[in-house]
C-alpha cells in the first residue's frame, strides 16, 4: 500500500500522502493544510469490525426485546447502548454532518473569526468535548428513567436509546452547528434573526419560565431525598463551608490551583459524609440535622438567594468544581460498578402498569406520559439554549461539531442508562414502597391499612395488593439482601432503611433515593464491600443533591439575567439590561427565587408528594422547548435550500409535537389527569369541610400547585403553538419565494481558515501527517514569527 | 529497552496526558496560554500577573454572564 507520491509542498519523509489522501487535504491560498475532507474509507478490518459491531447490537437488543420469564443481565443494557451509540455516531451522525452540515474545515470559526482571548477562543475538541458534556448534563437523566421504571424496562430503554440517536442527540448537534456558524449567538438572538421578534420574545420568555419550573423539580427532588435525613441535611449543609474554603484557597493562597482546590474540596466531601453518619448515629445532634420538607425549602431558598449575592469566587465557582469532578468521577464508577456487579434485571421488560394510567410514580399513559417522565436522557430541550451558549464561540473547526455535539449527548444519554438499571435491578417491592406518597400507600393496601401500622407494614401491605409481576413472571415481592441473607416484606424495608443508615425508606419519592440505593449496590460490589453500603448510598445522595444544588444556583443566576433581560426591553426598565447595576440585580435575584421558591413550597406541601403533578410539567415544558429548537434547525436547513434533507429535524419535530401537545391536552382538559378536574376535586374537598389543620393547609397548598401548573400547561400550549405557526410560515415563504442560499440567513459569511485540528476523538494516521506538514509549514512559521 | 521500562514510559506518557487533560478542563492552564499568546501579540511587553489575570477574568465573567443552563 505503499504508493507514496512526494507532495507539492515537500513534507518530511514521514508525512508522505498518498494521492487518495492528498485529494482529501484542504489547503488555503496559501498552501497550509487547514482541513481534511470528510470521507469514508472502508478497509477489510474496518467493514469487520463494524459488522461485528452490528451483529452484537442487533443480538443484544433481542435479548432486552424477547427476555420473557428468565433472568437477564444488566450488562446487556450497556451492550445495547454502546453499540447503537457507536452506530448512530459513524453512520446517521456522519450523513448529517455531510447532508445538512456540510462542514467545511476551509472556512473559520468564530474562534479564529473572533480571537478575543476570553470566550472566543479555540480550545481543544477533547477539552472542549469534556466542558460540553459538563455544561449539558444535570441530575435530569437521573431522575427519569427511575420514574419510568413502573412500566417495564423496554419502553424506557427503546426510548432513551433511539430518542437520542433521531432527536436528542440531532438537536444539540443541529443546534450547535446553527450557532457555530454565526458567531455562537443565543438560542433567542438566532429566533429573532430568522423568525422575527415574536419568534425571539416568545423564546426568551419561555427559557425564563422553563429555568424556574426545571429549578424547582430538581429542587423537589433534592428535598425529598434530604427530608427527615440528618446524615444527607449534614453532609449536604457541610457543602457550604467546604464550598468557602475552596473559595479562599484557591483566592488568597493558591490562585488559580483548580485542580489542587477541588481535591482538597473533595477529601472535605468525603469526610463530611462519613462524619454524617456520626451525627446520625449521635442522638443528641440527630434531631438538630433532622429538618422536615418546608424547612429545607426556607433554607434552600434563603441559601440561594444569598448565593447570587455573595461574589462567585467564594460560594457558586467552587461548588461547580465538585459537582464537575463528581459528574465525571461518579459516572465511571458506575459503569464499572455495573459490569463488575453484574446485577441482575428484576423488572420485566413490560408491568401491568404500561397499559394503565394509574401508576404510582407518574400518571397517564405510556403514551404520551412515558417520553415526557424521560426527559433529559433522550431529548432536552434545555440543550439547545447550553449548545447555543459558550461551546461554539471556541470550536477549532466545522469538523469538530459531530463529536462535540452529538457525542456528548450520547454520554448523556447513557446517564439514563445508567439510572435505568438502578432502577430496575432492586426489587420492585423495594422501588414502589419508596416511589408512592403515603397516600397511595394507603389507597392501593384498602383495607389491608392500618393507621397503627408502621409505614414499612403499610407499603408491604400495599405492594402485595398490587397486581405486579417480577421479570419470572411471579407476583413481585418486597426483598432485601441484607449481610447475605434474604428478608421480605416489612422486614426487608426495615432491613434495607438501617442498612443504610435511614429512618425509613417509605414514601421517598422523587427517584433520588432509588438511585441512590441502586448506585451504592454497584458501588460496593468493589469498592468496600458490604459494610460500605450506607456511605455509598449517602454519597450517591451527595452527588446527586450536589448536581441539583450547583443547577439551582446556576439557574438562579441565569433566570436572573433572563429577566433582568427581558424587563430591559420596556423603556422605562432599561436599567434592568445592565448586569452590573446592584440593585437591579438584587429585584431580578428576588423575582428568579421567588418564581421557582413558590413552586417549590406548593409542590413539598402537596399531599402526593409533589413529584407526580411536577413531572408532567416539568417534561412538557422541556420538551417544548425542543420543539422550538427543531423549528429553528427546521428553519434554518429550508433557508439554506436544503429542503429535501429537512425530515431529518421535522421528523422529531413532529414526533415531540405530537407527545407534548397531546400530553399538554390531557393535562388540560381530562377529567382523571387534568390539573383542572383535580383542582375543582380538591376544592369540593375543602368546601365539604371535613379537612382541618394541616391537611386543610396542603389541600390549600395542593390547590394553588394545580391551579397554577394548569394555568401553565395553558401557557405553554399557547406559545409554542404561535411559535410553530412563526415557523411554519417563515418555511412557507421561503419556499414560495424561492429565496434560497446561506446569504439570506444570518450566517456569517466564509473566511479563509488558518488553523488545523483534527475533528474525532482520535486523531487518524492522516490527521496526524497534516498535522506535522502545519505545524512545519513555512506560512504558519511565518505567522508565528 | 526492556519490558519494564518500556511499562513504565507508557505509563508515564498516560500520566502526562491525564495531568494535561485535567488542567485544560479545568481551567488551570488558561493563564498559560494567555501568557504564551500575549508573547507572540505583544513582544517585549510584561503580561499580568497571574492574580492580576484571574481578577480580570473573573470581571470579565461578571460583566458577561454565560445565560445557558442546566439539565
Amino acid at each position: 500500500m505503499t504508493t507514496a507520491t512526494p507532495a507539492a509542498s515537500q513534507p518530511a519523509p514521514d508525512t508522505a500522502y498518498t494521492a487518495d489522501e492528498e485529494a482529501r487535504i484542504i489547503r488555503n491560498s496559501s498552501g497550509l493544510p487547514v482541513g481534511i475532507k470528510p470521507k469514508m474509507v472502508w478497509t477489510w478490518p474496518k467493514a469487520l469490525l463494524w459488522a461485528v459491531i452490528a451483529i452484537v447490537c442487533a443480538l443484544a437488543w433481542s435479548v432486552l426485546a424477547i427476555a420473557r420469564g428468565e433472568q437477564i443481565s444488566a450488562i446487556w443494557f450497556v451492550v445495547v447502548a454502546l453499540s447503537s451509540y457507536a452506530i448512530a455516531y459513524r453512520f446517521y451522525a456522519y450523513y448529517i454532518q455531510i447532508k445538512i452540515m456540510r462542514t467545511d474545515d476551509a472556512n473559520a470559526t468564530a474562534a479564529e473569526r473572533v480571537q478575543d482571548g476570553a470566550n472566543f477562543e479555540r480550545a481543544d475538541r477533547r477539552v472542549l468535548f469534556g466542558q460540553h458534556f459538563a455544561a449539558i448534563s444535570g441530575a435530569g437523566p437521573l431522575v427519569g428513567p427511575i420514574l419510568a421504571a413502573q412500566m417495564g424496562y423496554l419502553p424506557s430503554v427503546l426510548w432513551i436509546i433511539l430518542g437520542v440517536i433521531f432527536a436528542g442527540a440531532v438537536q444539540d448537534m443541529l443546534m450547535l452547528w446553527i450557532s457555530a456558524k454565526r458567531r455562537g449567538r443565543s438560542f433567542g438572538q438566532m429566533a429573532t434573526d430568522e423568525m422575527g421578534k415574536v419568534g425571539g420574545l416568545i423564546i426568551s420568555v419561555f427559557l425564563v419560565v422553563v429555568t424556574a419550573i426545571a429549578m424547582a423539580f430538581l429542587a423537589l427532588v433534592a428535598i425529598k431525598a434530604m427530608a427527615s435525613s440528618p446524615w444527607a441535611v449534614f453532609s449536604l449543609g457541610m457543602t457550604i463551608p467546604i464550598a468557602l474554603i475552596m473559595g479562599c484557597y484557591e483566592r488568597f493562597l493558591r490562585p488559580g490551583r483548580v485542580i489542587e482546590t477541588t481535591i482538597l474540596g473533595f477529601v472535605l466531601l468525603v469526610l463530611a459524609i462519613v462524619g454524617g453518619g456520626m451525627i446520625a448515629a449521635n442522638p443528641v445532634l440527630a434531631p438538630i440535622f433532622t429538618l422536615n420538607a418546608k424547612q429545607l425549602v426556607v433554607a434552600l431558598v434563603l441559601y440561594s438567594f444569598a448565593a447570587a449575592a455573595l461574589p462567585h469566587w467564594l460560594l457558586v465557582t467552587p461548588r461547580d468544581y465538585l459537582s464537575t469532578l463528581m459528574k465525571i468521577g461518579t459516572l465511571a464508577l458506575l459503569v464499572i460498578g455495573v459490569v463488575i456487579a453484574n446485577p441482575q434485571v428484576q423488572v420485566p421488560a413490560l408491568t401491568t402498569l404500561a397499559s394503565r394510567s394509574n401508576g404510582p410514580t407518574f400518571s397517564g399513559n405510556l403514551f404520551p406520559f412515558l417520553f415526557i417522565t424521560i426527559a433529559c436522557g433522550a431529548l432536552s430541550g434545555f440543550h439547545g439554549a447550553v449548545s447555543s451558549g459558550l461551546t461554539p464561540k471556541a470550536i477549532e473547526k466545522e469538523n469538530q461539531i459531530r463529536m462535540i455535539g452529538y457525542g456528548s449527548m450520547l454520554v448523556e444519554s447513557f446517564t439514563a442508562i445508567i439510572a435505568l438499571i438502578a432502577a430496575i435491578t432492586i426489587s420492585q417491592g423495594v422501588y414502589f414502597s419508596m416511589n408512592m406518597s403515603p397516600a397511595q400507600i394507603e389507597a392501593t393496601a384498602g383495607s389491608a391499612y392500618s393507621a397503627s401500622a408502621s409505614p414499612e407494614q403499610n407499603a408491604a401491605a400495599a405492594v402485595s395488593r398490587m397486581d405486579v409481576q417480577n421479570i419470572e413472571g411471579q407476583r413481585m415481592r418486597v426483598e432485601w439482601q441484607s449481610g447475605g441473607t434474604v428478608v421480605t416484606g416489612a422486614e426487608a424495608l426495615d432491613a434495607a432503611a438501617h442498612d443504610v443508615g435511614e429512618e425509613t425508606l417509605v414514601s421517598r419519592t422523587g427517584g433520588a433515593t432509588t438511585f441512590a440505593i441502586g448506585m451504592a449496590n454497584f458501588l460496593k460490589s468493589y469498592l468496600g464491600g458490604e459494610g460500605s453500603i450506607a456511605f455509598w448510598y449517602h454519597f450517591a445522595i451527595m452527588f446527586e443533591a450536589l448536581f441539583i444544588l450547583t443547577t439551582v444556583d446556576n439557574g438562579t443566576r441565569v433566570a436572573r439575567y433572563q429577566i433582568g433581560d427581558l424587563l430591559g426591553n420596556v423603556r422605562k426598565l432599561r436599567k434592568f439590561a445592565d448586569p452590573t447595576w446592584r440593585p437591579g440585580n438584587l429585584i431580578t435575584t428576588f423575582i428568579a427565587t421567588a418564581l421557582w421558591g413558590t413552586m417549590l413550597y406548593m409542590g413539598v406541601s402537596d399531599a402526593n408528594g409533589g413529584i407526580n403533578a411536577m413531572v408532567p410539567i416539568f417534561g412538557i415544558s422541556n420538551q417544548l422547548l425542543s420543539a422550538g429548537c427543531f423549528m429553528l434547525v427546521t428553519v434554518c436547513v429550508v433557508k439554506a435550500g436544503l429542503g429535501r434533507y429537512a425530515w431529518i429535524p421535522v421528523v422529531p419535530l413532529v414526533w415531540d409535537v405530537a407527545v407534548t401537545f397531546t400530553a399538554d391536552f390531557e393535562k388540560i382538559f381530562d377529567p382523571q389527569l387534568g390539573y383542572f378536574a383535580t383542582a375543582s376535586s380538591l376544592r369540593a374537598s375543602i368546601d365539604s369541610g371535613q379537612l382541618e389543620g394541616e391537611a386543610l393547609a396542603n389541600a390549600y397548598a395542593s390547590l394553588s400547585n394545580a391551579y397554577l401548573d394548569g394555568v401553565l400547561s395553558v401557557f405553554f400550549l399557547v406559545m409554542m403553538a404561535a411559535f410553530l405557526a412563526v415557523g411554519v410560515k417563515t418555511v412557507v415563504s421561503t419556499v414560495r419565494a424561492r429565496a434560497y442560499g446561506d446569504h439570506l440567513t444570518s450566517q456569517e459569511p466564509f473566511l479563509e481558515s488558518n488553523w488545523f485540528a483534527p475533528s474525532g476523538l482520535i486523531a487518524t494516521r492522516l490527521e496526524r501527517k497534516v498535522q506535522h506538514e502545519f505545524e512545519h509549514h513555512p506560512a504558519r512559521r511565518a505567522e508565528l514569527g | 529497552m526492556n519490558a519494564a521500562a518500556q511499562l513504565r514510559a507508557i505509563a508515564a506518557r498516560a500520566w502526562r496526558a491525564v495531568v494535561w487533560y485535567a488542567r485544560e478542563v479545568s481551567g488551570e492552564a488558561r493563564y498559560e496560554h494567555y501568557v504564551e499568546r500575549f508573547a507572540r501579540e505583544h513582544p517585549g511587553e510584561e503580561p499580568l500577573s497571574e492574580r492580576a489575570y484571574l481578577r480580570a477574568r473573573e470581571e470579565h465573567e461578571r460583566l458577561h454572564p454565560n445565560t445557558s443552563c442546566c439539565c
